[in-house]
């Protein structure tokens, strides 16, 4: 089988930008990333494409070109991004073609989504009584971890902290201005304990990734970071997701611990190799929860290594580095590729003002409801 | 806070979610006939039959907390308050020892009581509805 390269990365700078719809910001980013290898777009044998709440991605079509290409819409929830890298990736792998793009775009309305119980599968009275919003699942579950693993609140409040901090010198970040660790702390609480500055928002934006085999790479006279693994995986009983009135007593493992270690295993790497991590942060507590479901660090090591600065640039392992979900916001569509989208620029060198020193090994995973990861590991 | 007389005596806000014995009231939840996982609430509907009602247990631990500080959007929330009157309410996850972990509103005077492990109670509770309606609903309570 083929190697699978990343030879081109766009991005369109997420956040809000009104008057442009995501379908515009999504083209945006194809031309950037387009534009990055002199490649147009009668060259992409394939499309993969994603966006939730701005239209169908093959609205693309008329405004690329319509050249017949093979083009797929992707759904796969929060995930949606990283389910298509996948899918880019096994389309390359297998030798059925040589060349194509991945992308994904989004533009959510302001605010928390409105969720509807019977959509969900769920009885009405949960949603009556107050109990259906996604920021308590996230609450509850790194109040429990908290408790478990002696986590305290100024550690909530340093990942947020540091989230600003790097979207400050991030061109594609939305929130550029730096906020303090007792700033955050002090901030309205919204489901205890997290504060308004944890969470990360529905926002806007587009990416875009080309992926060519080894071969056309060459022949191209291109080049780009390997794809070293990737994996999607699913929730299994014992897992802890959004929208439960139970759970099993006999607890079980994460759709991230699961997805982590497959990647791990294609990929050949252990979690020591990784140099930079772009990780799931829907909120604080999802960022210190996540680096141990992907096996960076044990439960309770995070108390430490995020108030010794070891996640932060320069630290030992620089976790986020372009501010995350917390300061990119979270548009659906285009979140896991804007991660994939920064370990590119990471692994090339690009990562100006931010840049991780000889970084070699890049890792990201996206989390998505009802309870799916998606995790990719590239190298340089 | 609301007495548990209050909550038994109003009309339900759902069917079969819960009822009440000599020892108090219980949640309703089903067990699935094959493997004996239990699950609340009772699943309705097509995979009903795979499982068989089962009465839970209305004391257990405190699994995790949080506190709901402002006013959830309706729909789906259906609270007869509005921005103006809502009042936090904490909510959070019981272990029913050997059962299940059920999601549920906590009942405390003072939040900062909560405690991970602490014993809880199950009660019944009044909710008051958007459409002027008021039903009982279930909660659990600190045990001391």
């Amino acid at each position: 089988m083929t190697d699978v390269h990343i030879i081109g990365a766009g991005i369109h700078p997420f956040g809000r930008t009104d008057g442009k719809s995501g379908l515009d910001q999504g083209i945006y980013a194809v031309r950037e990333a387009l534009a990055d290898v002199n490649l147009e777009w009668k060259d992409m044998q394939f499309a993969f494409g994603g966006s939730s709440a701005a239209g169908s991605a093959d609205s693309m079509l008329p405004h690329l070109g319509l050249t017949g290409v093979q083009f797929i819409n992707v759904a796969n929830g929060c995930a949606t991004g990283g389910s298509s890298l996948l899918s880019g990736y096994w389309a390359i792998k297998s030798g059925e073609f040589d060349i194509g793009i991945v992308t994904g775009f989004d533009k959510h309305p302001r605010g928390a989504f409105n969720p509807d119980p019977e959509a969900s599968g769920l009885p009405r009275w949960y949603g009556d009584v107050g109990m259906m919003l996604t920021t308590q699942f996230f609450a509850l579950k790194i109040q429990r971890y908290m408790g478990l693993h002696g986590i305290t609140p100024i550690t909530l409040a340093r990942v947020a902290e540091k989230a600003f901090e790097n979207g400050a010198k991030t061109p594609h970040a939305w929130r550029k201005q730096q906020v303090d660790a007792q700033t955050i702390l002090q901030a309205q609480m919204l489901s205890d304990p997290l504060t308004k500055y944890m969470f990360c928002s529905p926002a806007e934006g587009g990416a875009a990734l080309i992926l060519a085999s080894d071969k056309k790479m060459r022949e191209l006279g291109l080049g780009g970071p390997r794809m070293l693994g990737a994996a999607v995986r699913t929730r299994v009983n014992g897992s802890f997701e959004v929208f439960s009135p139970s759970l099993d007593v006999e607890r079980g493992p994460s759709p991230t611990e699961i997805a982590s270690k497959a990647a791990y295993a294609i990929a050949g790497v252990g979690p020591e190799d990784i140099d930079v991590a772009q990780i799931q942060d829907t909120e604080s507590g999802a960022e210190i929860m996540h680096m141990a479901e992907n096996g960076l660090c044990a439960d309770g090591d995070q108390e430490k290594l995020i108030a010794d600065g070891e996640t932060r640039l320069g630290g030992r392992l620089p976790i986020n580095t372009d501010g995350g979900c917390i300061a990119c916001g979270e548009p659906i569509g285009a979140s896991g590729l804007r991660q994939v989208y920064e370990n590119v620029q990471q692994l090339r060198g690009r990562a100006d003002g931010r840049q991780v020193k000889d970084a070699k090994i890049a890792y990201s995973q996206v989390y998505g409801a009802p309870g799916l990861s998606a995790v990719a590991i590239l190298g340089a | 806070m609301p007495t548990a007389a209050q909550g038994e005596t109003l009309p339900p806000i759902a069917s079969r979610l819960f009822e009440v014995a000599p020892d108090g009231p219980h949640l309703l939840g089903g067990r699935r006939k094959s493997d004996g996982r239990t699950v609340f609430p009772m699943p309705a509907g097509g995979e009903a039959y795979q499982y068989e009602p089962v009465r839970l247990a209305n004391e257990g631990k405190l699994w995790s907390f949080t506190v709901q500080r402002f006013r959830p959007k309706s729909p789906p929330y259906a609270g007869a308050d509005d921005e103006a009157s809502f009042k936090p309410f904490a909510l959070g996850y019981v272990e029913l020892a050997g059962q299940v972990i059920v999601e549920t509103r906590i009942e405390v005077d003072n939040f900062a009581r909560l405690k991970i492990g602490m014993p809880m109670k199950m009660m019944l509770v009044p909710f008051g509805r958007a459409d002027g309606s008021t039903v009982s609903t279930y909660a659990f309570r600190p045990a001391q």
